[in-house]
């Protein structure tokens, strides 16, 4: 796109250029399909791509090769065992999903979480977010063509976390851990201690070295930097949440706005970019991943003793009054909501999802249009999604 | 010349003999002829050491593969660690995750489009059975409706451990398999068809809702009530 | 922020009364929503995005709700003097009748702008559910309602008028109905249980008419 040629460029949409191809032999559009089996998207996901030899002019992402009928089913369950379902919704994260959805029963029902209960969904939900974000940074590595070896310094540091949380819940991915006001079991001091240890010892090395051999890296910053633009204005009308709208620089964190749980009660700050590029995208994941750190120390100091579940608080058998209820929650990918309403009965009456990587996906097309095709593998890998929350 | 049950696989031996092949296999073996049974036993031997399974996810299963495939479980320890993208490369399928009738027609072509010899593990509760969205519209209720498998890997998602497990009874498999005769496997007779039809998409469902080559729906066992 | 009451009368204020009614939650939750009229529905959104005391620019959630026609029993008690002269006798009558149902689709909005904490929660209905079953489209307004507008119309089956692609989105495009309605019947194919209880026992009893006794296992008891 060399801008000498002005007469051969194509104005498209979002503001890009493309070059026009006079030649005869090379006029057409090229149309491909990446997926639902590719090795550079993520899952079960498609995108009907129209290439300009090889800038993308046209991209359709196609949805539903994961669509497992969650809601439907939702609708079905009673209220305790919705749960274990929730942990499938974004399975690279399931204590968040599960906390979000205990949020809205909560509201739903009008019970009120112990305090000590708090500070342990803090713990977990901040672990969870790191656990995601540690898996992102390495998948997106993968996609920028890296061979699996950053991929493999990210899944040792899980693996790390999730044995902390498979002695704690008894599960590897599926914790099924919170309960409609409280936990399913307390956290022992022990566990904690050894969770402190780690964060403030293995992970804090993981970090660094992570910071020294790849933030500026050049290659690296040659590949992200300026792609995958997405401006301000557009991420807010198009519904974008989590780091992918940070990025952009606009100053929207669900912890910071609702207020919801204690999280005024720590002190941590919400990283912002400037570009709203994939390089901030990634950014965004590593200073969140610090913050995390200093949130989860902040509420191990400050744990309170007591009990861990509201006793007033029914799981089984909970018919909550006739109403509706809307419980957000900022997931690591973005706003996590569950929308409820109850017709009295054991099941809810409209068991609904906003899932956040379906809706950031929205601009995908205004993102990639303009650059090559290899840019929009690492601008899907830097939004973050997981199929299983995006087709539900 | 007999051969000691359990067979050292010091190197002084030139082909180490395969592990878990009993006596009685191999006597078996060794009628086929003295030329095809080495042969045999260097073909699955190698076979069995160097599966390359498809790169291919569907659903939270997926990650547990990915796991296996990483440093902690290291499937390369089994000779599978390449992972191949493209079906054409691979011989060994593991459906990882919830089949959806959307996504079904592309998982039996990815299947028709392996070459032969080649398996089947299904890893996980939804590819087995539909799991726990089995009462889902869009869910397929095990993908043995469609292709035939060899191991089913239970749990939700299973450990990185059962999923070994399931490579080494490929594994397995693929050490007693014989080249000729009755037991051959499917994909050394001429007439075996090895392509199984892809389903369409219906009004209302797959077309055909299962394969009737491959599954047969199962009389229920109903009990008497007084029983 | 103002109230939601505050919000509707200036609503009703600029779009006349008709256009919007408020409509309360039972619920410990109090999450109140505002009715919209279709017709005026997408100037409404317009208004509520663009007001610089609402600024409502993030429309966090869209989904449909189905209300299928439901028979309501109503039992009014009335008191009628006997003619004889007696003590007034108090005489229950029953009736029936049918409220239509019709297909809901609910959006929740938010400021980014004023950081607001609580939603605003619009709804609007279609006239029943069958044949009439459009709404405007707000992706005009939001783009965030892309993609779940073409959700609620592959799922619901409510159409959305002005939207720039509706297709289906999560069934494949030959499926015929809408999945997530509440009558919907999905394809008999899981009935196949080795051992089948409940209601699933009764679909597999559809299948097979009469179990032989050869299929039948009963347990021997053995003493
Ligand atoms: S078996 Fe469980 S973990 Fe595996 S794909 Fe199904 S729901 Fe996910």
């Amino acid at each position: 796109m060399s801008a000498t040629l002005p007469d051969i460029n194509i104005a498209l949409p979002n503001g890009a250029t493309a070059r026009r191809v006079e030649d005869e032999f090379h006029g057409d559009l090229l149309e491909i399909s990446l997926g639902p089996h590719h090795p550079s998207t993520h899952g079960v996901f498609r995108m009907n791509a129209t290439l300009d030899g090889e800038i993308i002019t046209t991209l359709k992402p196609v949805f539903g090769y994961l669509h497992r009928n969650h809601e439907k089913l939702g609708e079905t369950n009673s209220y305790l065992a919705n749960i274990p379902y929730t942990d499938r919704l974004d399975y690279l994260a399931s204590l968040t999903n599960n906390w979000a959805y205990v949020h809205a029963v909560e509201k739903l029902a009008g019970f009120v979480p112990t305090e000590r209960c708090e500070y342990l969904r803090v713990i977990l939900g901040e672990l969870s977010r790191i656990i995601n974000h540690v898996c992102l940074v390495g998948f997106l590595l993968n996609d920028l063509g890296t061979s699996f070896t950053p991929l493999l310094y990210s899944l040792r540091e899980r693996e790390r976390m999730l044995d902390l949380l498979e002695e704690l819940t008894g599960a590897r991915m599926m914790y099924n851990f919170m309960r409609f006001g409280g936990l399913r079991t307390d956290v022992s001091a022990d566990w904690l201690a050894r969770l402190k240890t780690y964060l403030e010892g293995l992970f804090a090395r993981y970090l660094d070295e992570q910071d020294a051999l790849l933030t500026g890296n050049e290659i690296l910053l040659a590949r992200t930097q300026g792609t995958g633009v997405l401006k301000p204005g557009l991420a807010i009308n198009a519904g974008i949440t989590g780091p992918g709208l940070r990025a952009s620089g606009v100053d929207y964190d669900i912890r910071k706005v609702d207020k919801y749980s204690i999280y005024e009660r720590f002190d941590f700050r919400v990283p912002l970019g400037e570009h709203g590029d994939t390089y901030d995208r990634y950014m965004m994941r590593m200073l969140e991943m610090r913050e995390s750190v200093k949130i989860i120390l902040q509420a191990m100091r400050d744990l309170p003793e007591g009990p861990v579940n509201d006793p007033k608080a029914k799981s089984r058998g909970l018919r909550p009054k006739a109403g509706e209820a809307y419980g957000r929650i900022e997931c690591p990918k973005g706003e996590l909501g569950f929308y409820l309403i109850s017709d009295g009965t054991p099941n809810p009456y409209r068991y609904r999802v906003r899932p956040p990587s379906f809706i950031n996906l929205t601009v995908l097309e205004d993102m990639c249009v303009g650059q090559t095709l290899a840019d929009a593998v690492i601008t899907l890998g830097s939004i973050d999604i997981v199929l299983g929350e995006v087709d539900r | 010349m007999s051969i000691p049950a359990t067979t050292s696989t010091s190197s002084s031996l030139p082909t180490p003999p395969p592990a878990g092949i009993s006596v009685e296999d191999r006597e078996s073996m060794r009628k086929q002829g003295v030329l095809l049974t080495s042969f045999n036993e260097i073909y699955n031997w190698g076979r069995a050491n160097s599966i390359w399974p498809l790169q291919f996810g569907l659903a939270c299963c997926a990650i547990e593969m990915i796991c296996v495939a990483a440093a902690r479980f290291d499937i390369a320890r089994f000779g599978a660690e390449i992972f191949r993208a493209s079906p054409r490369q691979a011989d060994l399928m593991i459906v990882n995750g919830t089949v959806t009738k959307k996504m079904l027609p592309q998982v039996v072509r990815l299947w028709n489009q392996m070459g032969e010899p080649k398996f089947c593990i299904v890893m996980g509760a939804c590819a087995s059975s539909g799991g726990p969205f089995k009462q889902g519209y869009n869910v397929v209720k095990g993908i043995d409706r469609y292709i035939p498998v060899d191991v089913y890997v239970p749990g939700c998602p299973p450990r990185p451990e059962a999923l070994l497990n399931g490579l080494m009874e490929i594994q397995k498999k693929m050490r007693e398999e014989t080249l000729t005769g009755p037991n051959a496997p499917r994909y050394f007779r001429k007439d075996a068809d090895c392509v199984y039809p892809v389903p369409e998409y219906g009004g209302r469902d797959l077309v055909p809702p299962h394969n009737p080559k491959v599954w047969k729906p199962a009389a229920p066992i109903v009990r008497d009530a007084k029983a | 922020m103002e109230t939601l009451e505050q919000i509707r009368d200036r609503i009703a204020a600029q779009f006349g009364a008709g256009a919007v009614t408020l409509v309360t939650n039972p619920g410990p939750a109090a999450q109140h929503s505002l009715l919209l009229a279709s017709h005026a529905a997408r100037d409404i959104a317009r208004f509520l995005r663009d007001d610089p005391g609402l600024r409502l620019d993030f429309c966090s959630n869209a989904t449909g709700v189905d209300w299928p026609d439901k028979e309501i029993v109503e039992t009014t008690k009335t008191t009628q003097p006997d003619p004889a002269g007696g003590p007034a006798k108090v005489v229950e009558t029953k009736t029936k009748r049918l409220q239509p149902g019709c297909l809901e689709a609910v959006y929740h909005l938010y400021s980014m702008a004023l950081k607001s904490p609580a939603p605003v929660i619009i709804r609007l209905r279609t006239v029943n559910r069958t044949d009439d079953v459009t709404l405007p489209s707000l992706t005009p307004v939001w783009r965030s309602c892309e993609f779940q507008e073409r959700e609620i119309y592959d799922l619901y089956g409510i159409v959305f008028t002005g939207h720039p692609d509706l297709r289906r989105i999560l069934m494949w495009d030959e499926f015929k109905d809408h999945p997530m309605r509440k009558d919907y019947v999905s394809p008999d194919d899981y009935e196949w249980e080795p051992t089948p209880h409940d209601d699933v026992l009764e679909r597999a009893k559809a299948h097979y008419p009469a179990p032989s006794a050869s299929t039948t296992q009963t347990p021997e008891v053995t003493k």
